[in-house]
C-alpha cells in the first residue's frame, strides 16, 4: 500500500492510446481515457477513483467495471492489481429508492 | 429487532446446504435470496454432475436443487425470497430490502453464501446489446425457456464456457466458434470434444478484437494471439454473429463481509477479494462464516460440502454440539471435499501445464488446442478397446474425480477402482451386452457402445445423444468425427430412451466398418 499512495513516484506523462474512448462503467459512463487521466492526475487509489469520476456508483454498483477500473489503474501504475485495495464496500449493497430506504419497520 | 439463531444470505447450493445442517440440529434458520426463486445457479444446470454416488454424481444439477429445497423444507428451514441484504454491520446485525422496506435482523451468528458474479473483458463494442455473461445467456435460455440469440460465439473455454456453449446447441442456437487467449483449453477435455464433435471449431491463442454493430451485434472480429497476449496482424477472422457469450471467470460476491469488517485478501487464485477463512469457513469475525463461491470459485458439488462444514460450525459455535461432534463430521465432510479436489483439474494443479495422466500416458496435445482427441492419439487410452462384438469405448482421457461408469456396467466390464481419478480400463474378459448404461451414465458424454462386426461391412455405433428433435430408426445423415468434419454417410438403426439413462437418449447408427474409430457423431441432412 506504502508504496502505492507515494504521490512523488514518477508513473511517466499520460500517453493517448487508440482505446481511450472505450466505455468502462457503463453506468456512469466513464471512459478507459478518463480512467487513466485520473490516476495522472493524481489517484492512486481506487477509492479517490471511484470519487474523483463515479466508477462504480452507478446502477450496478461496480458489480460490472470494479475489476476491469482496478486492472486499468494498476496497469497505470505498474503495479498488480492484487496490491490495490478495492473500494470500500457500503449498504446499501444493491440500489434501493430512497423511499424505501427510509422505510425502516420493525417485526 | 428480530433475532435468529443463524442467518444464511443466499439460498444457493452453499447456503441451502449449511441451512439443512444447522436446523437439523435445532437452530432457528432464515436464509435470504434475493432472486425470486431458490436454489442459486443450480436450477442452470441441465447437465449431469462429474464426482462419485456420494457427490451425486451422474444427477443433473437441477434435480439436486430440488433435492436440495426437500431436505431444507423437511429440516424446517425458512427461506425468504425477494429479500435483499443490503447491509452488514457490527454485532452481526444485518439489514434486508423485503417488501418495499428496510427489515433489521440480527443472527447470533450469520453464514454468507452470496456466490458470485461474471467477469467482463472489454474490446471495441463490448457494451453493444448482444454482448452478455455465459451465464446470463444460461438464465435466459435454462430458466425463462428464451432463445438468446441464433449466431452465436463463444469467448472462454473453461467449463462454463463449453457447458455453455453445449446447451446453446442444445437450445437450437448455432455456435460459430468457441475462442479462448490462452493457449490450451481450459475446462475438462469431455466437455470440450462433445461441443468439438457437433462441429464447432475452437479458436485457442485468439481473441476478440471488436464487436461490430450499429445498435446492436451484427458480427465480430477475431484475431490470434501471441504469447504476451498481442493480436498478430493478419490473423483476423470475421464472423456474423447476433451475440456474443463471455465466460471468463466468475469474482466472489464479498462485498457483504468487507463491509461487515472481515479480514480480506486479494487471491487471483480464489477469484479476487476473498475472506480470510479456515476450512470451515470460519472468518476473522467470531461467529460470521462464508461457504461456497463467495470465499473462493469452485463448483456447486463442492459449495455444498463447504455449505454442509459451515452449518455445523455455526452449530456448534453456538453450542448445538460437542465440538468432539463437530470434529467427527468436519472429518467425513473434509474427506468428501478432498475427493473432489483431486485430479488434473484440481485447485493445487491451476495454472500448472500437465503433460500426462497419473498412468504415464501423454495427455493428447490435440485436445488442448482444437479441444478434441486426435485419431492417432485416441487409441493410447485404456478406456479405448478394440474387440470382437460388442463393448465400450470410453474416451475419457483426462484424471478427473468421478466414477459413474463404473458402477453403471452390471457385467463390470469397467473398471476404474478405488483411485477415483484413475481412467476408466475396459476389462477385454467381461462380457459386453450392450445395455447402453455406462453411456447414459458418462456425464462428460463420452462413452460409446461400438460394434466392430455388426453386419458385413458396416459397424453400428451408439452415442449420448441430447439434441431434440431425437432422429428415427431409418434417418439418413452423415457421421461426423471427434473433429466435427464429416466422415461418411450414417444411417440410424435405433434410437433408445428409459428413465433410467435420464434424458440421455442413445443414438445408433450404421457406418462402413473402416470408420468405426473415426465417428462419432450423427447429423441430420
Amino acid at each position: 500500500m506504502n508504496q502505492i499512495n507515494d504521490r512523488s513516484r514518477d508513473i511517466g506523462e499520460f500517453v493517448p492510446a487508440e482505446d481511450d474512448d472505450m466505455i468502462i462503467c457503463r453506468c456512469e459512463e466513464i471512459t478507459k481515457g478518463e480512467i487513466r487521466q485520473a490516476v495522472h492526475d493524481g489517484m492512486f487509489t481506487l477509492t479517490e477513483i471511484r470519487r474523483y469520476l463515479r466508477t462504480g456508483m452507478g446502477l450496478c454498483q461496480g458489480q460490472t467495471c470494479s475489476k476491469l477500473v482496478k486492472g486499468i489503474v494498476a496497469r497505470e501504475l505498474g503495479v498488480s492489481p492484487a496490491e490495490l485495495e478495492p473500494a470500500t464496500s457500503r449498504a446499501p449493497m444493491r440500489p434501493t429508492e430512497m423511499r424505501i430506504l427510509g422505510n425502516e419497520v420493525e417485526d | 429487532m428480530k433475532r435468529f439463531d443463524l442467518i444464511i444470505v443466499g439460498a444457493g447450493p452453499s447456503g441451502l446446504s449449511a441451512a439443512i445442517e444447522a436446523a437439523k440440529r435445532g437452530l432457528e434458520v432464515v436464509v435470504f435470496d434475493e432472486n425470486d426463486k431458490p436454489g442459486g445457479q443450480l436450477f442452470k444446470q441441465i447437465h449431469k454432475f462429474f464426482g462419485s454416488k456420494e457427490h451425486k454424481a451422474k444427477v443433473r444439477g437441477f434435480k439436486i436443487g430440488q433435492d436440495l429445497l426437500k431436505e431444507a423444507d423437511e429440516a424446517g428451514v425458512k427461506v425468504v425470497l425477494n429479500a435483499t441484504v443490503c447491509g452488514m454491520y457490527q454485532d452481526k446485525e444485518i439489514t434486508v430490502r423485503y417488501n418495499d422496506a428496510i427489515h433489521h435482523y440480527k443472527g447470533d451468528a450469520i453464514i454468507i453464501a452470496t456466490g458470485a458474479s461474471e467477469n467482463m473483458v472489454t474490446f471495441p463494442g463490448w457494451t453493444l446489446p448482444g454482448v452478455i455473461g455465459a451465464g446470463a445467456a444460461q438464465t435466459m435460455m435454462n430458466l425463462h425457456g428464451v432463445k438468446p440469440g441464433n449466431k452465436i460465439l463463444m469467448l472462454g473455454s473453461g467449463n462454463v464456457g463449453l457447458v455453455v456453449s453445449f446447451q446453446l446447441l442444445q437450445c437450437g442456437c448455432e455456435v460459430v466458434g468457441l475462442v479462448d487467449a490462452a493457449p490450451r483449453v481450459g475446462g475438462y477435455g469431455v466437455h470440450a470434444a462433445k461441443v468439438a464433435r457437433t462441429g464447432v471449431p475452437f479458436y485457442l491463442s485468439h481473441t476478440i478484437v471488436k464487436a461490430e454493430g450499429e445498435d446492436h451485434v451484427t458480427g465480430v472480429t477475431i484475431a490470434e494471439v501471441d504469447s504476451g497476449f498481442n493480436f498478430i496482424p493478419g490473423t483476423e477472422k470475421h464472423f456474423d454473429v447476433d451475440t456474443i457469450c463471455l465466460a471468463v471467470g466468475l469474482s466472489p460476491m464479498s462485498q457483504l463481509l468487507k463491509m461487515a469488517g472481515c479480514q480480506m485478501e486479494d487471491n487471483p487464485k480464489r477469484g479476487g477479494q476473498v475472506p480470510i477463512c479456515d476450512e470451515c469457513g470460519r472468518t476473522s469475525i467470531p461467529g460470521v462464516f462464508v461457504a461456497g463461491d463467495v470465499s473462493g470459485i469452485e463448483e456447486a458439488s463442492s459449495a455444498m460440502i463447504e455449505g454442509r462444514m459451515a452449518g455445523i460450525a455455526a452449530a456448534e459455535y453456538l453450542g448445538y454440539m460437542e465440538k468432539s461432534e463437530l470434529d467427527e463430521n468436519l472429518a467425513s465432510l473434509n474427506e468428501a471435499l478432498d475427493g473432489l479436489r483431486l485430479g488434473m483439474f484440481a485447485p493445487k494443479n491451476r495454472g500448472k501445464m500437465i503433460e500426462a495422466t497419473e498412468e504415464g500416458i501423454p495427455i493428447s496435445t490435440n485436445l488442448l488446442k482444437k479441444g478434441y482427441v486426435a485419431d492417432d492419439e485416441i487409441e493410447r487410452f485404456p478406456g479405448v478397446v478394440r474387440k470382437a462384438g460388442i463393448h465400450p469405448v470410453i474416451e475419457c482421457t483426462q484424471n478427473i474425480p468421478c466414477n459413474p461408469c463404473q458402477d453403471a456396467c452390471p457385467k463390470k466390464c469397467i473398471k476404474i477402482g478405488a483411485n477415483i481419478t484413475t481412467l476408466p480400463a475396459v476389462d477385454e474378459t467381461a462380457e459386453c451386452v450392450g445395455c447402453g448404461m455406462c453411456v447414459a451414465s458418462c456425464s462428460g458424454q463420452a462413452i460409446f457402445l461400438v460394434d466392430e462386426t455388426y453386419e458385413e461391412g458396416y459397424a453400428s455405433i451408439t452415442m449420448p445423444y441430447e439434441f431434440l428433435p431425437l432422429p428415427q430408426a431409418g434417418d439418413k445423415g452423415i457421421a461426423l468425427g471427434r473433429d466435427g468434419q464429416k466422415v461418411c454417410d450414417a444411417e440410424v438403426i435405433g434410437v433408445k430412451s428409459s428413465p433410467a439413462f435420464d434424458k440421455t437418449h442413445l443414438l445408433t447408427m450404421k457406418v462402413p466398418s473402416e470408420y468405426v474409430m473415426k465417428a462419432r457423431f450423427f447429423k441430420r441432412v
